[in-house]
């Protein structure tokens, strides 16, 4: 199961952010949790400096832009544990 | 030995695609040249004989007018923010914060503001650059100078005063807007006001490395692409009707109506310009026609330019964004230096040209 986590406080891009990763990850059929993390402190302890960021398995992907639906699909790809 | 094949592989692909992007890029070039310059005969034919309208009449001149500004701006935003965007790809905040850090105020008052021209900014992402920034132990004054060179100094507005007004205009903008962020961030450090920054922010120690990305040439071009169809789209309306207006006026208000109001004998009229410009939060590609055709009728060039810096640049939803942060001491004091120094460039401007 993967941990997906939006960050951002409510701006535009986040909200497309995280409906652009929910497409994606109910296309894949993947089995996942999407959470918003929208308070500041938090947002800082991944150290990025402009928003919407996409952390996935605690590994921040992306930072201050919306990937595009391939790319996602490829980060989400990547985190899975290999079988 | 598979996985050496494989890398080839990848990387001979890589090569093939980004051989192919380039050549996206050459085709849209040429066929960019090509539009720029069938754009003036054809507005001329539109206005005069399709529509069969009188070269010297006032509607015939505005819609000549029109159909000529509105493709011609809308070519320069889409290849202009292209070039711009490759550009930034090479800079991102993360990387200004590693330039920025260990540097003196003064010397890092005018880094931090040039900085704010090429790195990538969005307002609703001022409170992370923010506390980054901070955290890194960069000043506070060097800070600001990054935070209001920024969102003033933005490519949009900077095309459109080239595209309707000529280099030289952009180019005061842009040497008006540094000297603004380097003077108004110095005033602020000298200041002492870190007292007046909210307490958690000081708190906020990240543990995680920053983060970084290569990018290839494939990736650069097509972000920037992605930011030519995101600008564009978000503008084009804005542009065409700011236009519009621009033409109206041009047409039918009387030259020299303006003279009164806000024309150089009137001292008053920065000041007023610049509070009235505060509240009024419009995006650069609707300002700039109608602040140009404001201009024509009698402003003064100071006035026009201190109007817009006070739109573009002190915003009311920025504050609200930055209140997250800055106690409101610190955030009146900020609003309050920049509008001061925008009024004394103004005014400046209208004493010398």
């Amino acid at each position: 199961m993967l941990t997906i986590k939006i960050l951002g406080s409510g701006c535009a891009n986040c909200k497309k952010l995280e409906a652009v990763t929910r497409q994606v990850v109910t296309n894949l059929q993947l089995d996942a949790e999407i959470i918003k993390v929208t308070e500041y402190p938090d947002i800082m302890a991944y150290n990025i400096m402009s928003t919407p960021g996409l952390v996935i398995n605690e590994r921040l992907v992306s930072a201050g832009r919306i990937p595009s639906p391939n790319e996602i699909a490829a980060f989400l790809t990547n985190a899975q544990p290999a079988n | 030995m598979s996985e050496i094949t494989q890398r080839i592989s990848d990387s001979s692909r890589t090569l093939v695609s980004s051989r192919r992007s380039l050549l996206y890029v050459g085709i849209a070039a040429v066929l960019w040249l090509v539009a720029y310059n069938i754009i003036q005969p054809l507005a001329d034919w539109l206005a005069y004989t399709a529509l069969g309208l009188a070269a010297d009449s006032r509607l015939g001149e505005a819609l000549a007018f029109f159909f000529y500004d509105v493709p011609k701006i809308l070519l320069l935003l889409a290849g202009m923010v292209f070039l711009i965007s490759i550009v930034r790809t090479f800079f991102s905040p993360e990387r200004t914060r590693a330039l920025l850090g260990g540097k003196r105020e003064g010397v890092g008052n005018v880094i931090a503001a040039c900085l704010g021209i090429v790195t990538p900014f969005c307002s609703c992402s001022a409170v992370p650059l923010f506390i980054g920034f901070v955290e890194a132990g960069i000043p506070l004054g060097v800070t600001f100078s990054f935070l209001i060179a920024a969102p003033t100094i933005n490519e949009v507005a900077v095309i459109m005063l080239f595209g309707l007004f000529g280099w030289q205009i952009a180019a005061l903008y842009i040497v008006s807007g540094l000297v603004i962020a380097i003077a108004a961030g110095f005033v602020m450090g000298r200041l002492k006001l870190e007292r007046h920054v909210e307490d958690f922010v000081w708190k906020i120690h990240s543990e995680n490395a920053a983060h970084t990305e290569s990018l290839t040439w494939n990736e650069r071009i097509e972000r920037a692409w992605q930011s030519v169809r995101e600008i564009v789209g978000k503008v084009w309306l804005y542009v065409v009707v700011g236009i519009a207006i621009g033409a109206g006026i041009h047409g039918y208000v009387p030259e020299s109506a303006l003279v009164d109001i806000m024309g150089k004998d009137a001292w008053w009229s920065v000041p007023a310009a610049v509070l009235l410009g505060v509240p009024l939060y419009s995006n650069a590609a609707g300002m700039v026609p109608i602040v140009g055709v404001l201009v024509e009728k009698g402003a003064s060039l100071g006035t026009a330019l201190a109007f817009m810096m006070s739109v573009i640049g002190l915003s009311l939803p920025e504050a609200v964004i930055l209140r997250r942060v800055l106690k409101l001491p610190l955030l009146i004091t900020y609003f309050g230096v920049v509008a001061v120094a925008i009024i004394m460039i103004g005014t400046f401007f209208n004493w010398v040209l």
